[in-house]
């Protein structure tokens, strides 16, 4: 059985990458490494195009991460998705924006493309014309007294668009299918060519909710990529950014989840919390969700001691009412009787699309980004990662809860000992083409960079990976069996995004 | 005779106007309670007006049923909450106040709002027609075996006499009638779409009920089936408070001052209620969609246990 680093080692090591290793492997090595996936022995971290290229970044079973890459003859190459499932969507999204063709690809319909962009494979060496506006066709299913029931992509709530399609036996659920696409915006496109401070922003523009995440994941490939050590403030403050961006979306998420099952007051409560959280970031960091504060080599501004007792008084005050919320989503019999069992998500399945966050957690996967493949300042702070076996609505609750509690103590462990110093040191462009990536834990998950800058020093390829990615077909499992009047409760369970995965 | 119609012209006009005012009431309640400042309490009101001035948007399938059915929902709800006794007994049309002629004035409305529901043929409206039908066939049995058991104690299914019966003094305390209270409790619950059974304030498709059967309805269409809403909800109410709390209700010749002390009672009965419903909405989540037939069932069985008890206890 070769180790990830064994492939990587025996093939064309690409120079300049950095943190992990990448190297450029024949179809053989490719495949073998496709094997090791579908054996469940590896997990795929995320699949991406170039015009000629297409890479894979990989985690095997000793947590080494490395990337894979293989020049495609004629734009094939052959494809993951037909022995490992959760690539099946970065493939098609890979193949709508450079025209690559993964031979052997069981689902050949467009993905990102709906037929609306005047032009086809974007991306492209040379694009091609606009594509024919076809009719989507969604997977059947067969049997008697089934009815679909078609939702979205305009919701009747202020949520993001994407439509679902349940084939319904009565309340049951037979099958959902997702299609989602509708934001997608073009920030890889937008990325090339751009520098590295107009990237920056559009990284942290990904998914509104997780910009504090995405700019943390940007920053930190652009340091890897050029070589830059950030001053240690400002590492300490991007955590402490970092976990109160958690804070706020997790707060968000419990009121959210409950208003679902018709529990309007743990809503408010939570929304009242997730405020507060955000203004200490508004009086700490002078903008409420933190946009545009992480810079590739530090961050924008200081945190002053007003800032600093802001967040402390905002700890005290979730500390002191948060248990009581707690208390009353446990004591709750009839809120209880609709989180639990519902949606449950099956361990092998978390496992094999190597599901992040709250998703993951839930459902026995064990990992998180700040832990392995681990980075500063987390290597020096105590905290616990919460596992449950369930998978059910409520488990994802619980997780998030126990987060919350972790976060707070995060929140004080940085406070007590940020160091003192400058928060930002230059960047600058180094000679000849360099590769870097990343991979930081969102609120929902591991987010994956990876960007190459050129010796012009702009960006020459960026690719950000949302950790909704793995997480929207689990939906899908998830909610098999389940009644359609669930679903709501299981989707805002899994809360993905739609910005972060229509790019 | 010219004072009488007046009477029961009055009756009709206030459960009319006082409707959106409930609604209001109650929606203001579960605002303060989540501690948000909520809408103005004539908010209601104003939907209303804005609905009536905006334009009908009718699918292109949609048949005259489609186009029929908001009127005679209004009609039948309004006539069936205009029946009800509220601050007087005895109107010039409480010879018709009968409680099945009630039930079945309501029966018909829903029958007609689930074949609209289905008419234009979109998977919501399907959605909704089938789950307010099931909710349906458990509540009517169940309302019908609560006007049983009422029947049974004051001799009568009309309303002025069960509510001049229970205000007596021979009524006493019986365990049947405090399960019909249950039994209606829960029956009014389901009816009105509230919380367990419905969020009458959700936005997702996928759960709604009665909000599904209606989701192609707009203009003035919807504007009479939100006033027939509103107007179910005050008839349930005024149902329980004349039955249940028949305190402060004088015959419609009683003269003007009982008159008023009955229309303030009332006005205190709704309120009361009004905040119940509103603290028992906050404090409870919605069930799942296939509960409801339990919590109907359990209303079913008080309201038969009800029943049997008064039989066993005559014949002992």
């Amino acid at each position: 059985m070769p180790a990830l680093a064994d492939i990587i080692a025996a093939d064309r090591q690409v120079e300049h990458h950095a943190p992990w290793p990448r190297a450029v492997v024949a179809p053989k090595a490719w495949n073998l490494a496709v094997e090791q996936l579908a054996a469940g022995r590896w997990s795929l971290l995320g699949l991406w195009g170039e015009p000629d290229k297409v890479h894979m970044a990989l985690l095997d079973e000793a947590q080494t991460i490395g990337v894979i890459s293989m020049d495609c003859r004629g734009g094939r190459y052959p494809s993951v998705g037909q022995h490992h499932s959760p690539a099946l969507r970065l493939e098609r999204a890979a193949a709508d924006l450079f025209g690559l063709a993964p031979q052997g690809l069981p689902d050949s319909r467009r993905w990102l493309d709906h037929g609306q962009w005047g032009v086809s494979h974007p991306l492209a060496a040379r694009p091609g014309g606009p594509a024919v506006a076809s009719s989507y066709r969604f997977l059947t299913a067969e049997g008697e007294g089934l009815h679909q029931i078609p939702v979205g992509p305009v919701h009747a709530g202020i949520i993001e668009p994407g439509h679902f399609r349940f084939t319904a036996g009565g309340e049951t659920v037979v099958r959902l299918e997702e299609r989602l696409g509708y934001v997608h915006k073009g920030i890889e496109g937008l990325m090339q060519g751009a520098s590295i401070d107009r990237a920056a922003k559009l990284a942290g523009r990904t998914s509104g909710d997780s910009t504090v995440a995405y700019s943390l994941a940007f920053a930190r490939a652009v340091e890897a990529a050029l070589g830059i050590a950030p001053p240690p403030r400002a590492i300490w403050l991007r955590a402490l950014m970092a976990e109160l961006e958690r804070l706020a979306n997790h707060l968000g998420d419990i009121g959210a989840i409950c208003n679902d099952a018709a529990f309007a007051i743990m809503h408010a409560h939570c929304g009242v919390l997730r405020e507060r959280v955000l203004r200490a970031a508004d009086a700490a960091f002078g903008h409420r969700l933190m946009r545009d504060r992480i810079l590739p080599g530090g961050t924008a501004g200081d945190l002053n001691e007003a800032g600093a007792d802001a967040i402390r008084s905002l700890v005290a005050e979730i500390r002191r009412r948060f248990p009581h919320l707690v208390e009353l989503y446990d004591n709750t019999a009839s809120l209880q009787d609709r989180t639990v069992a519902t949606g449950r998500l099956k361990g092998e399945l978390a496992r094999q699309y190597a599901a992040g966050g709250y998703v993951g957690r839930a459902s026995g996967r064990d990992f998180d980004a700040r832990r392995v493949p681990g980075y500063a300042p987390y290597d020096e702070l105590a905290f616990d990662v919460p596992v449950l076996q369930e998978g059910d609505v409520n488990a994802r609750v619980w997780i998030r809860v126990r987060e919350v509690e972790q976060s707070l103590s995060l929140v004080e462990q940085i406070l007590g000992r940020l160091p003192a110093g400058p928060t930002l040191v230059e960047v600058a462009a180094l000679e000849g083409a360099r590769e870097g990536m990343a991979l930081v834990e969102g609120f929902r998950g591991d987010i994956l960079v990876w960007l190459r800058i050129g010796e012009d020093g702009l960006i020459e390829r960026c690719h950000l990976r949302d950790p909704s990615w793995f997480q929207w077909p689990l939906l899908e499992a998830a909610i098999e069996g389940n009644i359609v009047a669930d679903f709501p409760l299981c989707n805002k369970s899994f809360n993905c995004s739609y910005s972060g995965h229509d790019l | 005779m010219i004072s009488q119609l007046a009477v029961q012209g009055a009756q009709m006009l206030v459960v009319l106007l006082l409707a959106p005012l409930l609604i209001g009431f109650v929606r203001k309640v579960k605002a303060r309670l989540v501690r948000r400042q909520g809408p103005s309490v004539i908010q209601p009101y104003r939907d209303l007006v804005r609905l009536m001035r905006k334009e009908v948007v009718l699918a292109d399938n949609a048949s005259w049923l489609f186009r029929v059915t908001p009127y005679l929902i209004f009609a039948a709800t309004w006539v069936a909450a205009a029946l009800v006794p509220t601050f007087a007994t005895g109107l010039e049309f409480s010879w018709t106040a009968d409680l099945i002629v009630i039930v079945a004035l309501l029966g018909s409305a829903r029958f007609f709002q689930a074949l609209a529901g289905m008419d234009v043929g979109t998977s919501f409206g399907g959605i909704g027609a089938s789950r307010e039908v099931m909710i349906a066939s458990l509540a009517e049995p169940a309302m019908l075996l609560i006007v049983f058991s009422l029947a049974l104690v004051a001799g009568a299914t009309q309303l002025s006499t069960v509510a001049a019966f229970m205000g007596s003094p021979e009524v006493g305390l019986r365990v049947s009638l405090g399960m019909s209270l249950i039994a209606l409790v829960m029956v009014a619950i389901a009816e009105n779409a509230r919380i367990p059974v419905d969020n009458p304030a959700t936005h997702l498709e996928l759960t709604m009920v009665h909000e599904a059967m209606i989701l192609e309805y707009s203009g003035r269409h919807l504007a009479m089936i939100e006033l027939a809403t509103f107007l179910k909800l005050l008839l349930y109410m005024s149902l329980i408070a004349c039955v249940f709390l028949p305190w402060g209700l004088y015959g419609a010749s009683a003269g003007p001052k009982a008159l008023a002390v009955g229309a303030a009672a009332y006005l205190c009965k709704l309120a009361v209620l009004a905040i119940v419903l509103a603290v028992f909405e906050t404090a409870v989540a919605k069930m799942r969609v296939f509960r409801v037939p339990d919590f109907l069932g359990a209303a079913l069985m008080l309201a038969l246990l009800g029943t049997l008890l008064l039989f066993v206890s005559r014949s002992l």
